[in-house]
């Protein structure tokens, strides 16, 4: 009965969480793909680059009493702002550019499953780079701030022979990181696929409850999580005392 | 041996590994459980830092969740990904 059902399911339409290739082109012998993930990335991209323009466009004749967009261009950028203030110390204004950008981005995609799209970030090739933009910055900031002997010292904490495991921890970090933001935004979109394609004669409105907490809430807190294990991890590798 | 270990078994076999994985699921719950017990208690004794607490918690339990994740990507690759099909 329930395997009737997943086939006749399956067959019907297969659950609409795979990521589909839209049409594809030959390079240097290597065929390519233009995915779903790409289409819905450059949707998310052309949004916040059309948000930005008018933005920069409000704050450019902006007016001492704010106008209602002026105002929430001011509200983000200082939350934002706020954020990075409170969390980073005295290097924050180094970074406030990098955590804003990539906060925003984040959110867009995440929340871009309400919308229909399939949620870019759900795809490990994109939280992939966002890991390894992480890391660069915490590898060049390492030694940026602690020179080549602070960094060695930090990597023999313990003792000498525990280097291995130090240098395993330090190449976990963007792994943990971008699987940890994948598997969430996956796993809420593979649940809402499974909603709507096994429940579908009874999937009427009550579907919405589980978008508010599948995108919107989980996205939200794997934002937030994302940009404050960055800045922890930065933070921690600038170190405490200002240096000009 | 060819009939032994067909697609279909080998499909079943998979299913059942992709149930066993899910169950990493405890040990997150139990401690997101732990987590906010304590955040609780904390605003309890505190009210004052019921943002602090709040976020702290959240990234905590965020964290506390990724071997849970683990489990579901190796369901979700033994489910939909099929590498152990011929």
């Amino acid at each position: 009965m329930m395997a009737d059902m997943l086939l006749a399911a399956e067959e019907k339409q297969d659950l609409g969480f795979m990521i589909k290739g839209v049409f594809s082109f030959d390079l240097g012998g290597n065929t390519l793909w233009i995915t779903t993930s790409h289409i819905c990335l450059l949707i998310v991209f052309l949004t916040l680059i059309v948000f930005s323009f008018f933005a920069r466009g409000a704050i450019k004749k902006g007016t001492e009493v704010p106008g209602t967009f002026q105002n929430i261009v001011e509200l983000i950028v200082e939350l934002l702002d706020g954020l990075v203030k409170g969390t980073m110390g005295w290097s924050h204004y180094k970074f406030r550019n990098y955590i804003g950008t990539i906060f925003i981005f984040i959110l867009f995609s995440n929340i871009s499953g309400l919308l229909g799209l399939r949620p870019p970030t759900a795809d490990y090739g994109v939280t992939f780079p966002l890991g390894v933009v992480t890391f660069s910055l915490i590898t060049i900031c390492k030694f940026k701030y602690q020179k080549v002997s602070g960094v060695i010292k930090g990597l023999c904490e313990p003792w000498p022979f525990w280097l291995p495991i130090n240098l395993i921890g330090d190449f976990a970090v963007p792994i943990s990181l971008s699987l940890r933001l994948f598997a969430n935004v996956l796993s809420g979109t593979v649940m809402m696929a499974l909603v709507y394609g096994l429940l579908k004669p009874i999937a009427y409105a009550w579907p919405g409850a589980l978008h508010v907490y599948f995108d919107m809430f989980s996205g939200a807190i794997q934002t937030y999580v994302f940009c404050m294990l960055t800045m922890t991890y930065i933070a921690d590798a600038v170190g405490d005392e200002v240096k000009a | 041996m060819e009939g032994m270990f067909n697609e279909n078994f080998i499909l079943g076999c998979s299913a059942i590994g992709a149930g066993l994985a899910v169950i990493a699921g405890i040990g997150p719950g139990v401690g997101q459980g732990i987590a906010a017990g304590h955040a609780a208690a904390a605003v309890g004794r505190n009210p004052g830092a019921k943002g602090d607490v709040t976020g702290t918690m959240l990234l905590g339990q965020a964290v506390a969740e990724t071997t849970g994740l683990y489990g579901l990507l190796v369901a979700m690759l033994l489910m939909f990904v099929k590498p152990l099909m011929p």
